[in-house]
């Protein structure tokens, strides 16, 4: 594949960053509700959605926050939550190669769900120009910092009891997050070991976020057993 | 550690391993073959990830939030749109909390 990166593939990009941004604003806004519901200033809120850009990771971390700051929890929560983002980067392989090892890694440095699963359709379509990822991904990157910055603003104005049902949006964001991560049957008993594991190991070991990695590792093992027993029959 | 100097350090955390996340499967896989297994296991991670962190969540909250994760779903499932399906599962989980 002769791959190219060309101005009209990055216009490209922004075009199509656009559903994608309108679609993350209202994520954005309940992440920055949420950061000022626990206290963070304006200044800690900008660098965290400027510098760790993850926002299911930052939700996680922030639900566990306490003053002074937990640094090795939160750090805990980033890993476990964003290592799904180290499976990612490798798919874009092909179009990386094109650019050069600091472009190779600036371009990775702002990789999420959304501008990944479009570059990667692409890709698999017969796309060859490795500037629709960063057209994608410097629209979305800015408007997270926008959208992000606008909720924390408001959640002054706002003043929102604790339990609102508006915060409930972060939960929601994970839930819609699930679907297009379905592939039909064999996500079954992983997802059930998954679930399980989660629920068993909150139970035991409350007001900690180790239950997303347990059930997470359980959830992959069952899987790839299943996967195993399957190869093995055919 | 004054409480903005741990703060600052924990997103400084935060942002270095996700950094390291981003970067680290390319630099890793560029290098070496995972086995079948591993790959097998890693294929399953996104889905089984985000089951574990609502599944607790979702036991902990009350029922308006179990009525508004169905709707956020089907909206999913209907219309493919983050944004819309977030919307609707908290006007649902909203307007349920406000009529009991």
């Amino acid at each position: 594949m002769q791959v190219i990166f060309t101005r009209a593939g990055f216009r490209r990009g922004v075009y199509r960053s656009l559903p994608v941004v309108l679609g993350l604003s209202p994520f954005g806004f309940v992440t920055g509700l949420v950061t000022a519901h626990h206290g963070l200033t304006l200044l800690d809120c900008v660098l965290m959605n400027s510098l760790v850009y993850a926002g299911a990771a930052q939700l996680v971390a922030l639900a566990n926050w306490t003053h002074p700051a937990p640094i090795v929890a939160a750090a805990f929560a980033a890993f476990v939550v964003n290592i799904r983002f180290a499976l990612m980067g490798p798919a874009l392989a092909p179009w990386l190669e094109k650019l050069s090892l600091p472009g190779r890694y600036a371009s990775l440095a702002l990789l999420v769900d959304h501008p990944w699963a479009i570059s990667v359709a692409d890709m698999r379509r017969g796309g060859r120009d490795a500037a629709l990822f960063t057209g994608l991904s410097l629209p979305i990157w800015l408007s997270w910092i926008v959208t992000t910055t606008a909720g924390f603003l408001l959640a002054r104005s706002l003043n929102l009891p604790p339990h609102h049902p508006i915060f409930f949006g972060a939960l929601a964001a994970f839930l819609a997050l699930l679907v297009p991560l379905w592939r039909g049957r064999v996500d079954i008993l992983p997802w059930l070991a998954a679930g399980g594991t989660a629920a068993a190991v909150a139970q035991l070991l409350p007001h900690t976020s180790w239950y997303i990695l347990s059930g997470a590792i359980a959830g992959c093992l069952a899987g790839a057993l299943l996967d195993q027993r399957k190869t093995s029959h055919d | 550690m004054t409480e903005t100097a741990s703060t600052l350090a924990a997103i400084a955390a935060m942002a270095a391993v996700t950094l390291a996340c981003r970067c680290g499967g390319y630099f890793i896989f560029a290098r070496v073959k995972p086995t079948p297994f591993l790959r097998n296991a890693l294929a399953h991670l996104p889905g089984c990830i985000f089951i574990a962190y609502v599944v607790p969540a979702l036991l902990r909250d009350a029922p308006p939030s179990w009525a508004g994760a169905l709707i956020t779903i089907i909206v999913m499932i209907l219309t493919r749109n983050l944004g819309a399906s977030i919307a609707a599962g908290v006007a649902a989980t909203w307007g349920i909390t406000a009529l009991l």
